[in-house]
């Protein structure tokens, strides 16, 4: 087969196995939508007298953020950890397959998850709360969709590398991403909050990621919208995940 | 040339070591093209290592290695389309039907079989839309060969195929195996199971501690070794206490406390024994000989002495001697 048919080969399997995996689809799927429900239903959806801008506009790209996030670092992640650790790697390994068009697939899979998942968000913030995406923003939209797939991809395999068997792989993945959701403009604004939760919201990416989206739905943003450091900063995280995967991955299980 | 022709396996000097310890200390190896080779011995014997060096999923520290004419530590992917791997314990993702892995898996193959053929070769045909987890540990094993014949390769790797099986199980997985040779396939595989070998293999490959001790078939095996036969009969029947010096001197070992008593010779002794064991065993190379004075004896004490029986050694037995494994009991 060629290399473009075996990446499609393994994409498609990658998204059937997510579609068969309850957990993956709850996460992935399900609860971004039920925090958006939530979030904009406790705090209302009215115009915020600051920005002039609706609540929803600050939760869309919050929410957006933390599907890619999940698709990309959390779903990638955990499958990887079960594989290796059953020996599916392992296996791989042993056929005439290449790694990157392995890695590939997967990648290719989570892209996918993620465009369906931004049409979701955007679809139900447009038809449920009002909120728009700004034409001149879409390159912008694109690009940062683009670049922060590629960074979390590339860490999701990074953190397989600290993760020694598959029951902590959820665990540790969760326990990278969600304090940082409360830092990183995700479920909440961090307007106000205390210099040191500013500080650690910008060092690390999901806050990036989260602004960047956020631009796209901003009404009152000037021109197109090009919010060029933070895309360096998540594409600084994506060359780190990449190095550290080059360096530490492993095939072949821990136990 | 003309060796590595039908030279499927070559290894000369093999050697791994991680830190002190030398997993595979000198290992020499030959499997000739479409030979079924059963590479045994102990867990920790070094088998899995050597096998996966061959394989190319690991490197080894010297020796020369040549698998199908290539050495592994510059293993390509032409290479890789002619080899199959089964893992020891291989596992496959359970949300995918057993149909589905190996239509995957026969993507990363220039010219794989048909998927609907491979589930045939292998015996899963019936169960070819069955999730993974849902399969039982046999067919498990039989999804792994047919991962393995997706590319229809020309030499087949199978790393403990029916450990921690069920015996019905096992002889799902053997039927697997034997049908391999149809196929005209080159099989390499490790076993702890001498009677699993003497079953598939043209001929086995004993390692122990990271050496081969011996090489041939499982009756070569045997003579090597020429391990004694074991003689028995009821306790009931005859006390060793009317046994000559001689024979009483080959009483087996587990039964030395009652040796010695029966080498004293008193009445009380003799009640003791008939109370505490039940059959008493000989061992010995000499059968003939023994026999005859065994039932010299017998007649002697006025026993007909019907209850004698003659095993001869089992290919335990044999395996035992060949490992210097005294302490296994998970064998069979």
């Amino acid at each position: 087969m060629t290399r473009l048919g075996q990446l499609r080969s393994e994409a498609r399997f990658n998204l059937l196995g997510f579609r068969r995996s309850p957990a993956a689809t709850f996460f992935t799927v399900v609860l971004p939508i039920i925090f958006l429900v939530i979030f904009t239903s406790i705090f209302g959806n009215e115009i915020i007298s600051s920005t002039g801008a609706r609540v929803a506009t600050v939760y869309v790209p919050g929410i957006l953020a933390l599907a890619l996030v999940s698709a990309n670092f959390m779903n990638a992640a955990i499958v990887t950890v079960i594989r290796r650790e059953s020996g599916v790697l392992k296996a791989m390994r042993a056929t005439p397959l290449p790694p990157w068009v392995y890695v590939g697939g997967q990648v290719a899979a989570s892209l996918v998850l993620t465009v369906f998942m931004t049409a979701l968000v955007i679809g139900i913030g447009w038809l449920g709360y009002s909120v728009e995406v700004q034409p001149g923003a879409v390159p912008s939209l694109l690009i940062t969709l683009g670049v922060g797939a590629a960074a979390f991809s590339a860490l999701g395999l990074a953190i397989t590398c600290v993760c020694p068997s598959e029951q902590a792989a959820p665990a540790i993945t969760n326990m990278c991403v969600l304090p940082l959701y409360f830092v990183s403009d995700v479920f909440i604004p961090s307007e106000g909050a205390p210099r040191w939760m500013t500080l650690i919201g910008d060092i690390f990416p999901i806050k990036h990621l989260a602004v960047a989206l956020g631009r796209t739905f901003d009404p009152f943003s000037e021109g197109v919208p090009l919010p060029a450091w933070r895309w360096v900063i998540l594409g600084a995280w994506g060359v780190f995940g990449v190095l550290v995967t080059l360096r530490f991955f492993r095939w072949t299980p821990r136990n | 040339m003309s060796d590595e022709a039908h030279l499927a396996i070559e290894v000369t000097q093999l050697r791994k070591r991680y830190g002190e310890v030398e997993a595979v200390a000198g290992v020499d190896l030959s499997v000739a093209t479409g030979e079924v080779v059963a590479f045994l011995g102990p867990n920790g014997a070094g088998k899995t290592t050597t096998v996966e060096i061959l394989e190319a999923l690991r490197t080894r520290t010297s020796g020369d290695v040549q698998v199908l004419g290539v050495d592994p530590a510059e293993a390509t992917a032409d290479w890789r389309e002619r080899i199959g791997v089964v893992l020891q314990g291989a596992k496959h993702e359970g949300d995918f039907t057993a149909a589905e892995i190996v239509t995957m898996w026969s993507a990363y193959y220039r010219s794989p079989r048909p998927t609907a053929e491979v589930l045939e070769l292998v015996g899963l045909a019936e169960a070819a839309g069955t999730r993974t987890r849902r399969l039982s540990g046999g067919q498990q094993q039989r999804l792994a060969v047919a991962l393995a014949l997706v590319g229809d390769p020309e030499l087949v790797f199978l790393d403990e195929p029916t450990t921690g099986f069920d015996p019905a199980a096992r002889r799902e997985a053997w039927q697997t195996i034997d049908g391999l040779r149809s196929l005209g396939v080159t099989v390499l595989l490790t076993t702890h199971y001498m009677d699993e070998a003497d079953h598939l293999a043209d001929r086995i490959v004993v390692i122990s501690r990271g050496r081969i001790v011996a090489d041939g078939t499982a009756p070569e095996l045997a003579a090597q070794v020429a391990m004694p036969s074991h003689i028995s009969w009821d306790a009931a029947e005859l006390s060793p206490v009317a046994l000559p010096d001689r024979l009483r001197d080959l009483l087996r070992g587990d039964d030395a406390s009652v040796r010695a008593r029966a080498a004293a010779g008193t009445a009380i002794a003799e009640r003791q024994i008939e109370r505490e064991v039940e059959r008493f065993a000989l061992v010995t190379r000499d059968v003939g000989e023994v026999v005859r004075e065994l039932l010299a004896a017998a007649e002697a004490a006025g026993t007909p002495l019907d209850s004698l029986a003659v095993q001869p050694p089992t290919l335990e037995d044999t395996y035992l001697a060949l490992t210097g494994d005294t302490s296994s009991g998970d064998c069979s």
